[in-house]
């Protein structure tokens, strides 16, 4: 019983860095109308960014957490232009082909640079025990990390004006262009937080988790499901949903081997993209 | 009927051209270099083209045609391994079993529209990927070796890969004439219409979720069964090969590189980019990035040649939209 408890308050853990890692593709997707399709590309980049800085430079892991978000944003102001400012208002087919060819092309280099050999990130926490379960100061960490970066978004879109035109552009771009908002600024800065939350989010799971140069696709998948489960365009939805998702990757697996879980998450798609096409925790249209 | 109608037109009779000159050619003094980068180019043209059903028909973007290729392959080379079926059964219902799978799950994933569908397309890579690496009769990820005895019936090693050849070049030209056999008749005009606008389509009384399920099943036929060629000529199976994102991508590149929605335009895209591929897979330099070209191809492609090549044959040369579907 305790087994399973433990089992869960640590799918809450994970969860909130995988809630972390949605926001980033349900914020850009709100906003333009765009997915995202490099956005596993970009975890994975946070990864590396994390391996090369703790063991190449030698830096404390947590120490990697601001040239990554800054790395990340520059990057996706980059994307924007490359791929994606050209794609805005038309058919979102075309920009899904497009952001698709810009991920074949990183994990192409990727692969040529890296290979797809295992990496990992040695961090040491001390966790927290709780009876003859022990808690991993890594989960924890990353965890508190993930709700303070999750909090400073919910503040910089609702207080700052840059976070207000965000909100108006992704409510109504030509009315934003009306009053005079920069749009096409708007939208480059947009794509760039997002790729940078994608970048942390990569960075904070790599503490967790040892991984590959195509590790992305898989949380690319978690992050279309906690989309979907949080309401599109919906960054504080992205969060619950994340918690969801944790929860029940906790839940289940002492009960799958771990192969099954991402198809038991992809089923949780399809049906609730079926039966709630709005999204699960989505109130109303908009909620940006 | 339809059969009738399209005889009568010149299209029907260059695509008998393009496959005459594709089982020919290589028997020109027993070449056996060009049958294997012919090989290559009728797959390529096979899986394109039937991709194209999807993308450039009814404007649905697959990501997962692999899937189809793959089951394929893992179908039939189980049924030759375990059961010694022969070759020709086991394709057949390799073809048949993805057709009647790719039905079912078309009736659920197909409710989701654009975007979404083509999200849920890249989830099934995936659950099918881990389905087969759990899956023990097919070897789980270690895969399925054939014997080297299994080419016997069919002559030989040697013999084989001819015969192999040719029922590749069969399900080209089946694809070819499908491709243009779908745009004639009223389905395909239900599904240009659901590409065009899915709204109105239903409105104006297109069965929109039954032709999106039907086309997505019938775009895996042929696909499934030059999965099974592939890997029977292969004589092994695994998972990463079976679902491989470089062909998933690399008919995607085909498809947009042609023109979607062309039978000409796809066929000529596919063959284009075997050559090209031959190309930099021999040269040094570029054997590594092979997909980083493939994604710098496409990208241009959808950022400035939106018709693809078939878009610029048709606007520089009008007449040829009459005789070139």
């Amino acid at each position: 019983m305790l087994g399973i408890l433990a089992s869960i308050i640590d799918g809450v853990l994970v969860g909130l860095v995988y809630g972390l890692a949605a926001m980033g593709l349900t914020l850009i997707w709100g906003v333009m109308d765009v997915i995202n399709l490099t956005h596993g590309t970009m975890i994975v980049a946070g990864m590396f960014g994390l391996y090369l800085l703790a063991n190449a430079l030698g830096l404390p892991p947590y120490m990697a957490l601001p040239p990554v978000l800054v790395g990340g944003f520059f990057v996706g102001v980059l994307l924007y232009w490359v791929a994606i400012h050209r794609m805005v208002g038309r058919p979102p087919l075309m920009s899904l082909l497009s952001t698709f060819s810009v991920n074949l092309m990183l994990v192409g280099v990727g692969t040529a640079v890296w290979g797809t050999a295992l990496f990992n990130v040695e961090v040491s926490v001390p966790g927290i025990s709780m009876g003859r379960y022990t808690f991993p100061g890594a989960h924890i960490v990353a965890a508190v990390l993930a709700a303070v970066i999750a909090g400073s978004l919910y503040l910089f879109l609702q207080h700052t004006r840059m976070g207000k035109a965000v909100r108006a552009v992704a409510n109504n771009r030509e009315a934003a262009e009306l009053v005079g908002i920069p749009t096409t600024r708007v939208l480059a800065i947009t794509v760039g937080c997002g790729v940078a939350l994608a970048g942390v989010s990569g960075m904070l799971i790599g503490t967790l988790f040892p991984f590959t140069i195509l590790s992305g696709d898989g949380y690319q998948l978690k992050g279309f499901v906690v989309t979907v489960l949080g309401g599109f365009g919906n960054p504080v939805g992205a969060l619950l949903g994340g918690v969801a998702l944790g929860l029940l990757e906790g839940a289940v697996t002492p009960f799958v081997p771990v192969s099954w879980t991402l198809v038991i998450e992809f089923v949780l798609f399809v049906l609730v993209l079926i039966a709630f096409p709005g999204g699960f925790f989505a109130s109303r249209r908009g909620a940006l | 009927m339809l059969l009738l109608r399209l005889m009568r037109r010149p299209f029907f009779w260059i695509i008998a051209l393009a496959i005459a000159v594709f089982a020919i050619a290589p028997t020109i003094g027993n070449n056996v270099q060009l049958r294997e980068s012919l090989l290559l180019a009728a797959l390529y043209i096979t899986l394109a083209s039937n991709l194209n059903l999807m993308l450039g028909y009814a404007g649905y973007i697959n990501f997962g045609s692999i899937v189809f290729f793959g089951l394929g392959g893992y179908i039939c080379v189980w049924l030759v391994n375990s059961y010694s079926w022969p070759l020709g059964w086991s394709l057949l219902a390799a073809g048949v079993c993805v057709s009647a799978l790719a039905l079912f799950f078309g009736l659920g994933i197909l409710r989701l529209r654009g975007a979404f569908f083509a999200l849920s397309t890249i989830g099934i890579v995936e659950a099918v990927q881990a389905f087969t690496e759990n899956f023990t009769p097919w070897g789980g990820s270690s895969g399925i070796y054939l014997p080297g005895s299994i080419f016997a019936p069919l002559g030989g090693a040697g013999h084989a890969l001819w015969v192999i050849y040719f029922i590749m070049v069969a399900v080209m030209g089946a694809s070819l004439y499908l491709s243009y056999a779908i745009k004639s008749s009223k389905f395909g005009l239900g599904l240009l219409a659901i590409g065009q606008n899915e709204d109105a389509a239903a409105i104006l009384g297109v069965p929109t979720p039954l032709y999106k399920a039907l086309v997505y099943s019938v775009s895996a036929f042929l696909p499934a069964i030059a999965g099974g060629l592939y890997f029977f000529k292969s004589a092994f199976i695994q998972p990463s090969d079976a679902f491989d994102l470089t062909l998933s991508t690399e008919s995607l590149v085909v498809a947009m590189l042609g023109g979607q929605g062309t039978v000409t335009g796809v066929a000529l895209g596919a063959y284009l980019y075997e050559e090209l591929r031959g190309y930099l897979l021999t040269s040094s330099t570029f054997a590594n990035f092979q997909l980083v070209i493939s994604g710098a191809l496409l990208l241009l492609i959808v950022l400035f040649f939106p018709g693809g090549l078939m878009g610029f044959i048709y606007s520089r040369f009008p007449r040829t939209q009459k005789v070139l579907e």
